[in-house]
């Protein structure tokens, strides 16, 4: 992968980290609730590792599947995909409930998992992920996948480690500096941003493809 | 439509809402007894500064008759900012509300004229009670997930059990019963939560038969009304814990959790004790693993000439006080006290929650004080302060004197008439003053007896926060 692929994984990681809803507002709730900041850091790692099975799930996947399949329409499918998961994501105002205010950790990384897979931000890596090149020289044999997955799973542990580190400075934060109050006047709405992105994505990957 | 930026009326935090601007309008459930003439929303000036302060400056019928209006909110309120399910940019812009007696929910979006709000949509009962199995919907709250709405009774004709349906947050359709468990629970009335906390409570008044004809002397006296609360699993949707207060204590209606989610207590008013007449309220709070109560507050009947009462009491020679409201303010500072049977109503410290100092009293009717208001002096009032109302900064007091209709008949048989007052709150030293230029009343309200008030923005009542 090219550096700047890896820069693209690590804006998005960014992108998904600042998101409210991806996980952050999550744990400055618990820090408050527990008036502990350690509990505010202690909720991020589960956070951190549902949204990377959400997303690890999608880019293994792809990177797998691109070592076996045709690059095209693999990247026609995933882009007709995002466009629609997007314009989906823009029309809908339905929200996704799980769970409730008191999880453990395991439940934390279940709610992290479920709302990064019902926001498809494991799509967003398509464009990135469809159009690198093939991993190894064994293009075009099931046997390869396994090994084929593994670009895919760097890419998010990447993609991750930037969510995590953004999560992370914006919830310590909100915490520490700003309060919650903050959220009243800088709390954007992510969502609409989120969905034209992922069919911008989804028109880049039909582009290319 | 979704916002770009989160509605200004939302706050994370109780400590953030009580710096919430005042409240311009007010809109109040009005009924019209005989069923003979729409119920209405009716939107009161509260901006001081208006030409119109304390009048009747909107008016919305309902479509059909009979709803007999009672409690109602809001479609969308600061819980919305909770981490679970957040979704901030929604609008707090329709309030939802139900008719106690038809079983209609009616969503009336007060854009885009606050004045002049607008029904946009009507829930028939057929829908209520097909989807949820309820009938009777009464109270109405703003839940992160969805609208969550308590109903008395059961559908097509069935005494019960009451319990909640939840309406979807954009389309308003009812989504079904919110039970998964309900254990013993059978009676419904209010519901209220620790929305950080998991924790869903519920109260009993009874099965629409023993109250929509009025109150039923020997049902009451054999203790066979509501005497207990619920405890839920608010996530889990399973019930929890009964907390029984003793069957002497009747109706336990109105409860009022501590708005700061990281407390664990919250206030509940009993209306009467059938063995002294007297009113209480109540605490609950942790005890170890499981959820206590405790009685705080106890407010003597008050004797009285058995020909100055109405027939139901003559046999016992006292008033009752009748606490059938409560309201705590959004600091958990003060908790506001409705005495309608005495006409009184009172405002108690309970920064210690179990050690509540009475710090204001305000009369106002009455059954036998008839007390007048200082604006009108010479006029007699009946009813009493009853659905009570505090604004977000808790620095003023809404009371209007409708309980319900047929016992409104009861205890006011000469009439109970339609009056509204406002009060101001001294907010450091406590204690409360009506303010004379906010009293609507009489002919006012067009025949019409009036019941809640929600204040525009949000009110002490209306919101939930999950950011301490």
């Amino acid at each position: 992968m090219t550096v700047g692929t890896w820069v693209t994984l690590a804006a998005l990681g960014a992108f998904h980290g600042l998101n409210p809803a991806m996980g952050w507002l999550f744990a400055v709730a618990r820090g408050l609730q527990e008036r502990s900041r350690t509990a505010l850091l202690r909720s991020l790692p589960p956070i951190a590792a549902g949204h990377l099975a959400s997303v690890g799930i999608v880019a293994a996947l792809v990177t797998a599947t691109r070592s076996v399949t045709a690059s095209t329409i693999l990247a026609v499918a995933g882009g007709v995909l995002l466009v629609g998961f997007g314009l989906w994501r823009l029309l809908s105002e339905r929200h996704f409930r799980w769970a409730g205010m008191r999880m453990s950790a395991a439940q934390l990384a279940g709610w992290s998992f479920l709302m990064s897979s019902a926001h498809g931000a494991g799509l967003m890596l398509l464009p990135v992920l469809v159009h690198e090149p093939t991993a190894g020289g064994h293009a075009g044999h099931l046997s390869a996948a396994p090994m084929g997955a593994l670009p895919g799973l760097a890419a998010a542990g990447v993609h991750t480690v930037a969510m995590l580190g953004t999560a992370l400075v914006v919830a310590v934060l909100v915490y520490q500096v700003f309060g919650v109050g903050v959220l009243r006047r800088a709390w954007f709405n992510v969502d609409r941003l989120w969905a034209g992105v992922l069919v911008a994505a989804g028109v880049v990957t039909l582009i290319r493809a | 439509m979704a916002r770009w930026t989160p509605d200004p009326t939302f706050y994370p935090s109780p400590g953030e809402a009580v710096n919430a601007p005042a409240e311009k309008l007010a809109y109040v459930a009005a009924f019209d007894r005989t069923a003979t003439r729409p119920d209405a929303i009716v939107v009161l000036d509260t901006d001081p500064d208006s030409p119109d302060y304390g009048r009747v400056v909107g008016w919305t019928d309902l479509p059909h008759l009979g709803d007999e209006l009672h409690h109602f909110g809001w479609n969308a309120c600061s819980s919305a900012l909770c981490p679970t399910a957040p979704h901030p940019h929604v609008e707090r812009r329709y309030l939802i509300v139900p008719g106690l007696r038809s079983s209609r929910i009616h969503v009336i979006d007060t854009q885009p004229d606050p004045r002049q709000p607008q029904v946009v949509k009507v829930i028939g009962p057929e829908e209520l009670a097909k989807r949820a199995g309820y009938s009777r919907p009464h109270t109405v709250h703003c839940g992160p997930d969805g609208i969550y709405v308590s109903a008395l009774g059961g559908a097509d004709g069935a005494e019960g059990p009451g319990g909640i349906a939840i309406l979807d947050h954009t389309t308003f359709e009812v989504r079904g019963a919110w039970e998964a468990d309900r254990g013993p629970q059978f009676l419904a009335y209010d519901m209220w939560w620790h929305l950080t906390q998991d924790v869903l409570v519920t109260s009993e008044w009874g099965t629409p038969s023993m109250i929509e004809d009025g109150i039923i002397g020997e049902l009451l006296l054999g203790r066979r009304y509501g005497h207990a609360i619920h405890f839920w699993d608010l996530a889990k949707r399973r019930h929890v814990q009964r907390v029984d207060l003793g069957d002497q204590y009747q109706m336990p209606l109105e409860l009022r959790p501590a708005h700061d989610p990281t407390k664990s207590y919250g206030f509940v008013g009993v209306v009467i004790s059938v063995e002294d007449l007297s009113a209480s309220i109540w605490l609950w709070h942790r005890d170890g693993d499981v959820w206590a109560v405790t009685k705080v507050i106890d407010i003597p009947a008050e004797p009285a000439e058995p020909a100055d009462l109405p027939d139901l009491l003559k046999p016992f020679g006292a008033v009752p006080p009748l606490v059938t409201d409560i309201d705590l303010s959004v600091d958990d500072r003060f908790l506001y006290v409705s005495c309608w049977g005495t006409g009184e109503l009172r405002q108690y410290d309970v920064s210690d929650p179990l050690h509540p100092v009475l710090r204001g009293s305000v009369h106002l009717g009455g059954i036998v004080r008839r007390t007048a208001h200082p604006s009108a002096p010479d006029e007699a009032l009946a009813g009493g302060p009853q659905m009570v109302e505090v604004s977000r900064d808790g620095r003023r007091v809404y009371v209007s004197n409708s309980l319900y209709g047929a016992w409104d008949d009861q205890f006011y048989p000469d009439g109970v008439g339609a009056w509204l007052a406002k009060l101001d709150v001294d907010v450091e030293a406590g204690g409360l003053t009506p303010d004379v230029r906010f009293f609507p009343h009489g002919d006012e309200f067009r025949g019409l007896r009036v019941h809640q008030t929600r204040l525009q923005g949000g009110d002490a009542s209306s919101d939930s926060y999950c950011f301490p």
